[in-house]
């Protein structure tokens, strides 16, 4: 009789108790996998998001991180394409990218001079097509189809803006913008009326409440007012293609994207064009150490020359860190709680079977079998309740995944701005599967020690004796 | 040599804050092969007794030789060792592990011992035949009368052919009719396995199949009666 076997028949023994430290088991395992999936899920969205609209990693002047936000034009990347040709024909990094793209930040005004209306924003000059394959990157398999950017085959003083954007320059009409707010026109103070001939020489110098500048395409247009490498302030004039929800306000009021050829145009005039960064996307995420220790190679060898810097999106993106680090302190404090539920459980479990069973353990003490034997024997108990607790556990968490995953339960994340399919991410999650099953395993014996240690412990003619 | 040497062996039990003697001064040479009883009222220390012999308890003072090994001096993993090699318990209530079929009972301190699977089929057939339950293997306790699992209990005492065999109060739980048979069983099986039988017993059943009787009192053997000398006797 192997000790497993005689484990598994102590269980089986006495039916209800076992089921339901199982059961306990269960509900813990599937708690953790259920919780673990969903905030997985949202990990890995989030880093889809930044990875689809800024890439892995970004290549920038080595103070622009620090200081370029003030002054684009000063921390600028100025041989570009040659540090874009040197990472696309490079034989280590080539075969893990997938887009290499130039960008151009900074800052301006935007205004609807027609409207009267300005504000500062903040703009992102882009190679659409580059934005338009990036956004195709999918590791982790969201059901979602990215739509290519309204930019996509537009002239080149074509740009989209936020929502927000719309909404201030008062664009929303022309632009279709739904749930679009006016302000309240102030009161106008009341007096005497004015004559009829004076408040028509008057009219044609009122400004519209939404004025609609259009140019002979159609599309409304703006006047973006930035400073170039010189100080001197330059404007473009671009055609709004389309207002975008962006998801978050911060965003929505003072985003403008638009080509990158403008952009250059409107900060560099005639001068050499620069780009504020490269961003780099890779295939896969768990390749950023490696392509990251080859650029750097790269900048020591072949990009010496280059005051360049590479940055990953975590430490591009601080929210990214924040909200994982969020997750995780939940997660850990979840699983801490229901392993403390499960260790009390489980220890009751087996404090109940050495009082129950203390005249057997007396009996084989008696007939040769070791402390160690004893000790094992319980802890074997444990560590089969801990296996079936863990197996059905996965199972149930399998199952219920596919249900909630199929139930077509919608959500809106954080920073998004349409609701998506509430999905569970337990299958594939093979590192949280195996910690939950091992943690619970552990869990089981650890719970077990004091018991089984209890029981080794017990003299024999105290055992024999016990009623 | 002698299977079992008691000197001077005392043991006392402390209940509450009184100091009780259980056994004082005991001297006991208990002879190869025979059927020994120890008898006595209640309290007087049988029960005692047999757990020194049977090395589940230690004594506060003397020295107690089982097959030749003064027993004091091994550890508890060694004592472990002695009593699965050398001595057989069976129990008034018979002790057995009801997750384990009869067949399963009388394997299992062949199984501590690490005999292998041939050899220990053959035991546990041999033995179950001997005690008659050779058609009950697959029994689980519960499905055995009282005295069929006495006969498993006794089938397991003798798996790793001790050469003693402890019993405490074994008919105590039977029905006379029963018990008589499990005593006379007991007694085959110590003439057939050549080991020593020590026995716990006021049952007069018991007490007359026995080649020396052992009485107690108030802790102390008072008088030891050799009833029979036996072909082994020495």
């Amino acid at each position: 009789m192997k000790t497993l076997s005689l484990a598994l028949r102590n269980l089986k023994r006495n039916r209800r108790r076992s089921s339901a430290t199982i059961l306990a088991m269960v509900i813990g395992s599937v708690s953790i996998l259920l919780f673990g999936g969903y905030v997985q899920n949202i990990v890995y969205g989030l880093q889809t998001g930044y990875v689809r609209g800024g890439g892995h990693l970004e290549l920038q002047h080595r103070d622009y991180f620090l200081y370029g936000s003030g002054d684009p034009t000063a921390y600028g990347i100025a041989d570009y394409q040659h540090v874009i040709d040197v990472l696309r024909a490079d034989p280590v990094l080539a075969p893990l990218l997938t887009v290499v793209t130039p960008t151009l930040e900074f800052g301006g005004i935007a205004g609807n001079f027609d409207a009267g209306v300005s504000r500062t924003i903040f703009a992102s000059g882009i190679v659409v097509e580059d934005q338009n394959a990036m956004q195709l990157w999918n590791e982790y398999g969201f059901p979602d189809k990215p739509e290519r950017m309204a930019l996509t085959g537009t002239s080149v003083d074509s740009a989209i803006i936020g929502t927000g954007v719309a909404r201030v320059l008062r664009l929303c009409a022309p632009l279709h913008v739904e749930d679009c707010p006016q302000p309240t026109p102030a009161a106008q103070p009341t007096g005497a009326e004015l004559p009829a001939d004076i408040a028509q020489l008057a009219t044609p110098e009122a400004t519209p409440a939404d004025a609609t500048p259009t140019d002979p395409s159609g599309h409304p247009h703006i006047e973006l007012l930035a400073a170039t490498t010189g100080g001197a302030p330059n404007v473009a004039r671009l055609q709004v293609a389309k207002a975008e929800e962006l998801g978050v306000k911060e965003a929505n009021d003072a985003f403008i994207g638009l080509h990158l050829s403008e952009a250059q145009r409107l900060l560099y005039g005639r001068g050499t064009p620069e780009v504020t960064a490269i961003a780099l996307q890779l295939h896969h995420t768990r390749e950023i150490p490696f392509a990251l220790h080859r650029i750097d190679e790269l900048l020591r060898t072949s990009l010496k020359n280059q005051p360049l810097a590479v940055y990953d999106f975590r430490a591009l993106n601080p929210y990214y860190g924040q909200t994982v680090g969020l997750f995780s302190a939940i997660f850990g404090f979840i699983a801490v709680l229901i392993g403390a539920i499960v260790l009390f459980t489980v220890g009751n479990t087996m404090n109940a079977a050495v009082v129950e069973r203390t005249v057997e353990i007396g009996t084989l003490r008696a007939m040769g079998q070791r402390r160690t034997g004893i000790r094992r024997l319980f802890i074997s108990e444990a560590l089969l309740l801990g296996a079936f607790g863990a197996l059905l556990g996965v199972l149930t968490a399998l199952l219920l995944a596919q249900l909630i995953n199929h139930s077509g339960l919608t959500w809106t994340p954080p920073g998004r701005v349409h609701p998506i399919h509430l999905h569970v991410r337990v299958w594939g999650e093979w590192r949280m599967l195996a910690g939950t099953t091992l943690g619970l395993l552990a869990v089981a014996v650890v719970s077990a020690w004091w018991p089984a240690r209890r029981a080794a412990k017990l003299q024999v003619v105290e055992a024999l004796r016990h009623v | 040599m002698d299977p079992l040497i008691l000197e001077n062996v005392k043991k006392t039990y402390r209940l509450d804050r009184v100091d009780v003697p259980a056994l004082s001064e005991v001297n006991l040479r208990i002879r190869p092969h025979c059927f020994t009883v120890l008898s006595g009222a209640s309290g007087s220390g049988k029960t005692t007794l047999l757990n020194l012999i049977g090395c589940i308890d230690r004594p506060d003072g003397g020295s107690i030789t089982v097959a030749g090994q003064r027993v004091a001096e091994l550890s508890d993993d060694a004592l472990s060792d002695f009593r699965l090699r050398h001595i057989g318990f069976v129990f008034q209530n018979f002790n057995l592990l009801p997750v384990l079929t009869a067949y399963e009972n009388v394997e299992y301190p062949l199984l501590l011992a690490r005999t292998p699977a041939a050899a220990r089929k053959q035991r546990v057939s041999e033995l179950l035949a001997a005690v008659g339950l050779d058609t009950h293997a697959k029994h689980w306790p519960g499905q055995l009368s009282g005295g069929q699992r006495q006969r498993v209990a006794i089938a397991r005492a003798l798996a790793t052919a001790p050469q003693l065999v402890l019993a405490d109060e074994p008919t105590a739980n039977l029905d006379s009719q029963t018990g008589a048979s499990i005593i006379a069983l007991m007694r085959r099986m110590q003439h057939d396995y050549q080991a020593t039988f020590v026995f716990s017993s006021h049952d007069p059943t018991v007490l007359t199949e026995a080649d020396d009787v052992v009485v107690l009192q108030d802790g102390r053997i008072v008088r030891i009666e050799q009833r029979r000398r036996t072909e082994a006797t020495s």
